[in-house]
């Protein structure tokens, strides 16, 4: 055993002395990545460790960090209603825009595919638009409108399916339904563009081979050959699509309010912002950052996990 | 017997259609999607569209009801009216106009250096430490947003950057996902050019700016737009508090949260916003979709 771990330690030993070695060789290397890896640790690693660091203090800028153990989050979850109800907020809008969102991405990069090339090109830029069209998407703030003058309401009454209009933005039952559909609307954003091109690039060969091997339909095509070739955009798209899912905030403090009524259109990042730069309680506001934080990768390891198996 | 006859069949069946036509579709099936997608379509320009025509609308069609989706009488009344408005204000129009072109152009053009040179050793070299630094990049593409946004606040209050340029623009120099498209779309640039580079007796910043940089042009259009999105749409009210300090997009929303009285306005608020990085992705579409091309993410 003794021997065992010893030779394990020489080994480890003669690695890093390599590995000095090549960096030594490779001097500019570092020279080259150094103005990058400088700044995004700075912007990028330390915050993270920063924050879970605050997240066990009680800091308003003002005074010095206080530290206070586990506090922050055993209110969070113990007794801040408001976060929960932030949470479910963001567990629905993701579960349900997220994964929506994302099939949409790839069926409409499917579809447009094997259009002529400048019908694609248009195709592209219609879809691709709302998602980099600023904030266009008050827009639907007019559409919803609550008196009978809002376009939706005056539809629906014209046609007689409701007799008084409804407060879309006010009332909480409406709210989170139209916060999806106006993410869905802009859902399609960098990894649609992913799509496309990765779609371009899928060898025609490969689909000829396979209907020779017998394959019958577009749908067993897309199963069997396309999505298995595309499966690094997958990934890549899927990235995409959980960040922006769970960063949701614009939308709905732009649509219904900040804050909303019963707050039933907060998310966590709604929240995150109530604490930080109304109320400057960093502490608390990093204990929901790193909450987030962690929901994010998690959710990302899940689902880079199921989409290996995609075409398998 | 007659099985295998069968089979030859309709091998023979499946070659004449792969000569006629693209394998495995079915007219009607064409057809149907077509139509799907221009009804797919329509839906989805049609909120950009009737903010292009409302802000185009004068006063009275604004208010009309029920609405008409394309104005009458389209006049550019609500645009001139906006720089009315914003050449009384007290920072004036151009102001604002310069700080936003200053953080865009600056922190794309660094983003743009920074980003390249950190991608070209990444993708062309095999040191100690780079695939570890790549993997962190793209687990940090997968938070990017809002979880960094108190600490980088603390952070650049305890550098002085707060309510100056710099707290937007330097961290914008170390978006992730620049470097990741950059480094992916370098890997595909052969190796073989850096070697006969090298040979005839380029070091390695020449080889980065003569060889490598010319031929990655694509690359540095994505980069740019993706930088520009972000920076033109950014109201950098957090970490910006002064008044002539403030981006044009936030002046903007000001203008456009002025209620009733400000609706033509805030119309063509919305068309002055929007209308940026729209025309930069319609003019450099196919450079960027080439680009993305590589974007998938390895294991």
């Amino acid at each position: 055993m003794r021997e065992y771990i010893r030779k394990y330690f020489a080994l480890r030993k003669h690695n890093f002395k390599v590995a000095v070695k090549k960096a030594k060789q490779r001097k500019m290397c570092y020279l080259f990545l150094a103005p990058y890896a400088i700044l995004f640790a700075m912007f990028f690693v330390f915050p993270v460790v920063a924050s879970i660091y605050y997240s066990f203090t009680y800091y308003n800028i003002l005074e010095p960090p206080r530290f206070v153990g586990l506090q922050n989050y055993i209110s969070l979850i113990l007794e801040d209603d408001i976060f929960l109800t932030s949470i479910k907020n963001t567990f629905m809008i993701a579960i349900i825009t997220g994964p929506l969102g994302y099939i949409l991405s790839f069926l409409f990069a499917w579809l447009i595919n094997e259009l002529p090339r400048w019908v694609r090109s248009v195709a592209v830029i219609i879809f691709y638009a709302p998602s980099i069209a600023g904030n266009c998407y008050v827009i639907f703030s007019v559409f919803f409108r609550g008196d009978a003058y809002g376009y939706v309401n005056a539809l629906l009454l014209d046609w007689g399916i409701i007799d008084t209009p409804k407060l879309w933005l006010i009332d909480p039952k409406y709210m989170l339904p139209i916060c999806m559909l106006v993410i869905l609307w802009m859902s399609l954003s960098i990894g649609f563009l992913s799509f496309v091109a990765g779609l371009q690039g899928v060898d025609r060969s490969l689909l000829e081979a396979g209907c020779m091997d017998g394959i019958k339909n577009r749908w067993q095509e897309l199963w069997f050959i396309t999505l298995p070739a595309m499966k690094p955009m997958l990934l890549f798209g899927a990235v995409m699509a959980i960040t922006q899912s769970f960063n949701v905030c614009e939308v709905t403090m732009a649509l219904c309010g900040y804050p909303s009524t019963d707050y039933a259109a907060r998310t966590i990042v709604t929240h995150l912002f109530d604490y930080g730069f109304s109320r400057f309680e960093m502490g608390y506001a990093c204990a929901i950052a790193t909450i987030l934080f962690l929901i994010m990768i998690l959710c990302n390891k899940a689902i880079q996990g199921l989409l290996r198996r995609v075409g398998t | 017997m007659s099985k295998k006859k069968k089979k030859e069949k309709e091998q023979v069946y499946r070659k004449k259609l792969i000569t006629r036509r693209k394998p495995n579709r079915s007219i009607a099936g064409d057809i149907v999607l077509y139509l799907f997608l221009i009804v797919v379509a329509f839906i989805m320009a049609f909120p950009i569209i009737y903010a292009v025509s409302s802000a185009l609308k004068p006063l009275d069609e604004l208010f009309r009801f029920p609405p008409r989706i394309f104005p009458q009488h389209p006049t550019l009344d609500n645009f001139s009216d906006l720089f009315v408005t914003m050449g009384k204000s007290w920072v004036t129009f151009t102001r604002y106009l310069f700080n936003t072109v200053f953080i865009t152009l600056l922190g794309t053009a660094g983003h743009l250096i920074i980003a390249s040179m950190g991608a070209f050793v990444l993708a062309k070299y095999d040191f100690p430490g780079g695939k570890t630094f790549f993997k962190i990049v793209t687990v940090a593409m997968m938070f990017t947003g809002y979880v960094t946004q108190i600490p980088n606040y603390l952070i650049l209050n305890k550098l002085g950057w707060i309510d100056t340029y710099w707290a937007i623009i330097i961290p914008a120099f170390a978006s992730p996902m620049g470097l990741f498209l950059m480094k992916q779309f370098m890997e595909g640039l052969p190796t073989s050019l850096i070697e006969a580079a090298k040979i005839d007796g380029a070091n390695e910043w020449q080889v980065f700016t003569r060889i490598v940089m010319p031929n990655v042009k694509p690359a540095w259009m994505t980069l740019i737009i993706f930088s520009v999105q972000g920076l033109w749409n950014n109201r950098a009210a957090t970490y910006i508090y002064s008044e002539e300090r403030k981006t044009l997009v936030y002046a903007l929303q000001q203008i456009q949260s002025g209620g009733i009285a400000r609706t033509g306005q805030g119309a063509a608020v919305l068309v002055v916003v929007m209308i940026v990085p729209i025309l930069i992705f319609i003019f450099a579409e196919s450079q960027i979709l080439e680009t993305m091309a590589s974007s998938g993410l390895k294991d």
